[in-house]
């Protein structure tokens, strides 16, 4: 038992030493000094404490999509659509707002309602793959796929359509909300709001896929459908639970993005959060326990990476370069464990 | 006919060669028996690479080539894992999707914007003077032209060689092909390969021929490799079927363009998705007659629509090979 | 051809699954090869036909010792197998599944083939349409095609495996002849089966496997008695006929008509009784699934009514059904019925009744114990299921039924369990039979449809037999009925 973990840890450690060194060879080859480089991107995390809330403004909403996908992973389906339900999340936040920003409500109770609203707006969007794949036959790869291009549409049609500035739409985005119904930050732009919301999300989605009724039937029925069915589970409204928590959570994420972050509505709001939490989830093995210290850490990588744009001129997709570098050789090396190995 | 039509159509066909070199290469490699999903991103990667090295030789040949070399390599990775490793083809697929993609982008920012060699049009003598169809056709490109091509021998190849039939065979039932002297999981190595080296034809046809140039995230290839696995489905696993799914696609997307021109007031981005609902919908049409709800409501129907509806929904669905994804172990 | 197996040993881990296996085959001859599941018979057949090698031992054909390094290089020397489940290909045409894997050029001649098989079908009497798919044939016909299909690749020795399990009496009636006459031209036939009836008939010689080891030979005809004890070791007792003691009506059905994607049955009616067995015989795909489905909610019927304890649950979901005590227990352990990478312990508590949102763990690994120690499962509360043997997959099944039930339906109980799995299996069923609980059972067995059942309901192509009392059936009876013959005069009005 003890061995295992320690050759588990060994292969993770050499999958990240391997992914360095193969971004190394890639930033080479693209002409950056490697090391400098890598520098740039420690300090444009950790560098001061603007990266550091940065970071931490990052990590809120890759937090909730991990966990719900977590969720979506649990009951076997691959949840591609997260990133357009978190734009959908966005959409309806923004919605609530625009409607009641000039009615006499408290604003406390406005922002309340925009969230609360957002997570519908996700979750109604989770439910639209949830029944293509349930009633349709259609597989949630290509459904959510499909729904993530219409939400960018969507998105941009409000943008530039109904929802467009005084004047001339942009993609800068629609109108800033009036200044009460931000989400209250730390002066920096930080919100313990959203931040707070997204560990208790992840703690609740720990206990409830560990300790719960709910999250074993969950599992058995991402495990063997047919099974699970004759042992009495209802499985499709299990399998739509999923998907309905998973896009609840991530329309938290895109109303968390619109009140606390940019107050606003822009296209290319989900901002690849959905993919990353997809990645996360599976570099950890879709262990909920690790979510914390390994949506950090990405979430730092992104931050640190827009330095890289900054100094070297440089794509910041390379982020995502080394990211998904990393859990390419997670994947190839618990490979390599259970064939040569023997079963960890 | 109205000859501006004929021009336009003939553009339909040169825009769907990118199309249908992955939908080619999706479908031979799925017959075998493995799903590449990585298509998105190898398609941007070959697009971008390919642009860059005949950039670079100032050679469009070295340009196709690297192309499919990017594809060929992208899916020697998902085969590695898949049938040595036993990994999830789906898993190690969309991380691949998701890291050429983002690979793409990184490397190809000094190659941005910039022009490039392009692929001549080359009319061929005689078939380019049949009426209607030599405008239609013939009066080209060579990538264009070897989309052709590729359609009728990867059909022919399919349904009509030995080797064909046994590649039908793996991706069946491996065990029986096992029985009858494949080497399966070679084979499935050598298609996979192929099909990967095939469908990185796309990205050249693109960057050196349909739109010339690679301009970074506005290159306008980002989704197509998703749509090519849709069309995959779509088309039964048959290079004729699916070449039609291909070009009604190309098809669409050219009406698509010319009603923008109509509705001057719905931004360009928003019709440019309209692919992706389609897409939902013809797999919804291709799925639904499997679907649980539609058999109980099929039993509840009297005896004359029942079998009706029976016969429309199977004409309509389209089965996989047997053993898609299945990993295969000789005992 | 002469087929000699010399010292033939192989070992997985440390079971010795051939232990030492010598046999002589004179070319002409049909050996049959008894024995019961895990015996060691298949192993020999696939060490001859490629798919194994022996740890050690020579195979000699024709006086020269040759190594088989695949399915494949078997068949170039002359051996070919028939799969029990024809190692076809069902959605091609005859003629492409006929030419794939032979050699030949890139471009195979279609209508050499077609002239081929024709000819060959001829030879035979077997009627097959080269374009016809594969998957519109019946077993029957599909092995034909393959015993065709290996003779137009030169084989020269058969081996069947289990051949005569899911085809009709004619069609085995015809397989027979067909093998007699491929016998009579030199070639060697080796018939694997556990049937003593079918090996009695056709075979020259039979050899007798058990635990991996020869247990004997012996030419034709046999001595019953004596080779059931070679095959079993012991006088094989399957437990007494407890007397049926029927209770109040359990399961009602009313002119009920159920459909599938082949079959269409109508007419269906069927009283049964607290604590009654039925058991559904037939061949494979004739009916007994949608049947056995129809009775569980798992598929809706087309026509008719279907009532358990006085409710009309006609139309209703597996749920509604299990809500009346109704559970079905499926053939296919690990596709249907348990959760791969789930352990005893979750299977058990998800089988039962919610007590609040959180599990307590500790009562869960209690149950498990208690369930483990009760069934004689052979594992632990943290095992997972596919870590277990399929006898021990089968208790486990049989372990997370609730109690009461008012009937259980069950798909080949006891398919690949050894002997005494399948003896301590009943005596579980039949505790609960006494507690008042009915069973419905499909099986493919015979003596277990006979020893087992109070009555017995046949399925042949769609038709289906009144429920018929046991006491009037004999194996030949029954066996003539799963074969199509014997329908006519049925006394029908044994309906209870």
């Amino acid at each position: 038992m003890k061995k295992n973990v320690w050759v588990n840890i060994g292969f993770q450690a050499g999958a990240l030493v391997l992914a360095l060194l193969i971004t190394t060879l890639i930033l080479a080859a693209a002409g950056a000094p490697p090391l400098k480089a890598y520098g740039s991107i420690l300090n444009g995390a950790f560098g001061s404490s603007n990266n550091i809330v940065a970071v931490l403004i990052t990590w809120a909403p890759l937090l909730l999509t991990t966990v719900g996908v977590l969720i979506t992973f649990s009951a076997g389906l691959w949840n591609i659509g997260v990133e357009g339900q978190m734009t959908l999340g966005a959409i309806f936040a923004t919605w609530m707002l625009r409607m009641l920003q000039d009615t006499n409500l408290p604003p406390a109770l406005i922002i309340i309602l925009g969230i609360l609203w957002g997570m519908v707006g996700g979750a109604l969007w989770a439910s639209l793959a949830g029944a293509l794949k349930t009633f349709g036959g259609v597989n949630e790869i290509f459904g959510g796929l499909g729904l993530n291009f219409v939400s960018t549409a969507l998105t941009i049609y409000l943008v530039f359509g109904p929802w467009k500035r005084p004047g001339v739409g942009s993609m800068s985005g629609t109108q800033p909300f009036n200044e009460a119904l931000w989400l209250p930050t730390l002066g920096t732009g930080l919100s313990p709001w959203g931040l707070g919301l997204s560990i208790l999300a992840v703690i609740l989605v720990y206990l409830l896929l560990r300790g719960t009724y709910f999250g074993l039937r969950l599992k058995a029925v991402g495990k063997n459908m047919k099974a699970s069915y004759l042992l009495g589970i209802p499985t499709w409204q299990y399998s739509m639970f999923a998907f309905l928590l998973c896009g609840a959570l991530a329309g938290l994420a895109g109303a968390i993005q619109v009140e606390s972050v940019y107050h606003r509505l822009l296209p290319n709001i989900s901002n690849g959060y959905g993919f990353l939490g997809l990645l996360v989830a599976m570099l950890i093995n879709y262990q909920a326990i690790w979510v914390i210290p390994i949506a950090l850490f990405f979430a730092a990588l992104n931050v640190g990476s827009v330095q890289l744009q900054i100094v070297y001129k440089m794509d910041s997709s390379f982020a995502g370069v080394l990211q998904d570098l990393l859990v390419l050789l997670v994947l190839l090396g618990q490979g390599v464990r259970e064939r040569f190995l023997g079963k960890a | 006919m109205d000859p501006s039509v004929l021009i336009g159509l003939a553009g339909v066909l040169a825009a769907a060669a990118p199309v249908l070199f992955a939908v080619i290469g999706e479908t031979i490699t799925e017959r075998a028996g493995v799903i590449n999903l990585s298509l998105n991103g190898s398609v941007l990667l070959s697009a971008m690479g390919g642009f860059a090295v005949a950039y670079l030789t100032d050679n469009l040949f070295w340009g196709f080539l690297a192309g499919m070399l990017i594809g060929a390599l992208v899916a020697f990775i998902v085969a590695f894992s898949s049938i040595t490793l036993h990994q999830s083809q789906v898993a190690v697929g969309f991380v691949l999707a998701l890291a050429s993609r983002d690979l793409a982008y990184f490397l190809g920012v000094p190659y941005m914007n910039i022009p490039g060699p392009t692929l001549p049009t080359w009319q061929i003598p005689l078939l380019k003077d049949i009426p209607l169809l030599g405008p239609l056709f013939f009066r080209l490109d060579i990538i264009t032209y070897l989309s052709y091509i590729v359609i009728v021998l990867a059909w022919l190849w399919i349904f009509r060689t030995r080797p064909g039939l046994m590649l039908q065979g793996i991706g069946d039932r491996p065990a029986a092909a096992f029985v009858r002297g494949a080497n399966v999981n070679r084979l499935r190595y050598i298609y996979t390969i192929i099909g990967g080296a095939i469908a990185g034809l796309a990205g050249p046809a693109y960057t050196l021929n349909v739109k010339p140039g690679w301009m970074g995230t506005q290159t306008g290839l980002d989704g197509i490799g998703w749509i090519a696995l849709s069309i995959t489905i779509f088309g039964g696993w048959s290079p004729m079927r699916a070449a039609f799914g291909a070009y009604l696609f190309s098809l669409l997307q050219w009406l698509g363009l010319v009603l923008q021109s109509r509705l001057p007031g719905i931004p360009s981005q928003v019709l440019q998705v309209a692919p992706f609902p389609l897409m939902i919908l013809t797999l919804l049409l291709v799925n639904i007659g499997n679907a649980e709800w539609v058999q109980r409501w099929l039993a509840s129907m009297p005896e004359g629509s029942r079998r009706f509806f029976t016969k429309l929904l199977r004409a309509m669905r389209a089965s996989p090979p047997a053993a898609l994804g299945v990993p295969f172990e000789s005992d | 051809m002469r087929v000699e197996l010399r010292n033939i040993h192989k070992y997985f881990g440390k079971n010795h699954a051939n232990a030492g296996i010598n046999l002589d085959i004179p070319s002409g001859t049909i050996q049959g090869i008894l024995g019961e599941n895990g015996a060691g018979k298949s192993t020999l057949m696939k060490i001859l036909s490629g798919y194994f090698y022996a740890d050690s031992g020579e195979i000699i054909l024709d006086g020269k010792a040759i190594t088989i390094s695949s399915p494949s290089d078997a068949i170039k020397h002359g051996i070919g197998m028939l799969h029990q489940d024809p190692l076809d290909f069902p959605p091609m045409r005859l003629l492409d599944n006929f030419l794939l894997g032979r050699e030949g050029g890139l471009f195979p001649d279609r209508k050499v083939v077609a002239r081929d098989i024709q000819t060959l079908a001829a030879q035979f009497n077997f009627s097959l349409d080269p374009e016809a798919y594969v998957d519109t044939l019946t077993v029957g016909e599909r092995q034909q095609l393959e015993i065709l299909r290996l003779l137009w690749l030169g084989a020269r020795v058969l081996i069947l495996d289990e051949p005569t399990t899911g085809i009709s009496a004619s069609q085995k009636a015809k397989l027979f002849e067909t093998l007699r006459t491929l016998a009579g031209q030199g070639k060697t036939i080796i018939f694997v089966s556990h049937k003593l009836e079918d090996v009695e008939v056709l075979c020259h010689k039979v050899a007798v496997l058990r635990s991996g080891q020869l247990i004997g030979e012996s030419p034709v005809p046999f001595d019953h008695k004596k080779m059931v004890e070679m095959m079993f070791g012991k006088e094989i007792s399957l437990g007494d006929r407890y007397p049926l003691n029927a209770g109040g009506k359990v399961l009602e059905l009313k002119n009920l008509a159920v459909e599938d994607v082949r079959l269409h049955m109508e007419d269906i009616h069927l009283d049964l009784h607290g604590g009654e067995v039925i058991g559904l015989a037939g061949m494979e795909g004739s009916g007994q699934g949608p049947f056995i489905r129809a009775c569980s909610g798992l598929l809706r019927p087309v026509n008719g009514r279907v009532q358990v304890n006085g409710h009309d649950l006609t139309g209703k979901s597996h749920h509604i059904f299990k809500r009346h005590g109704v559970s079905f227990l499926p053939a296919s352990r690990m596709e249907e019925g348990l959760v791969p990478g789930l352990t005893l312990t979750e299977h058990f508590v998800l089988a039962e009744k919610t007590q609040g949102v959180f599990i307590d763990h500790a009562k869960g690994t209690k149950l498990a114990e208690e369930r483990i120690t009760s069934f004689n499962i052979r594992g632990t509360p943290v095992s997972t299921v596919e870590s277990l043997s399929g006898g021990n997959q089968q208790r486990a099944l049989l372990a997370l039924l609730q109690t009461p039930l008012s009937l259980i339906l069950l798909e080949h109980p006891t398919r690949g369990l050894d002997i005494e799995s399948t003896i301590y299996i009943w005596s579980k069923l039949k505790e609960r039979c006494k507690q008042g609980t009915s069973i419905i059972f499909v099986s493919s067995d015979l003596e277990e449809i006979l020893q087992y059942s109070d009555r017995v309901m046949v399925f042949f192509s769609g038709k289906v037999t009144p429920p018929l009392d046991v006491a009037t059936l004999t194996t030949e009876k029954l066996g003539q009925l799963i074969g199509g013959s014997g329908w006519n005069n049925l006394n029908s009005g044994k309906s209870l």
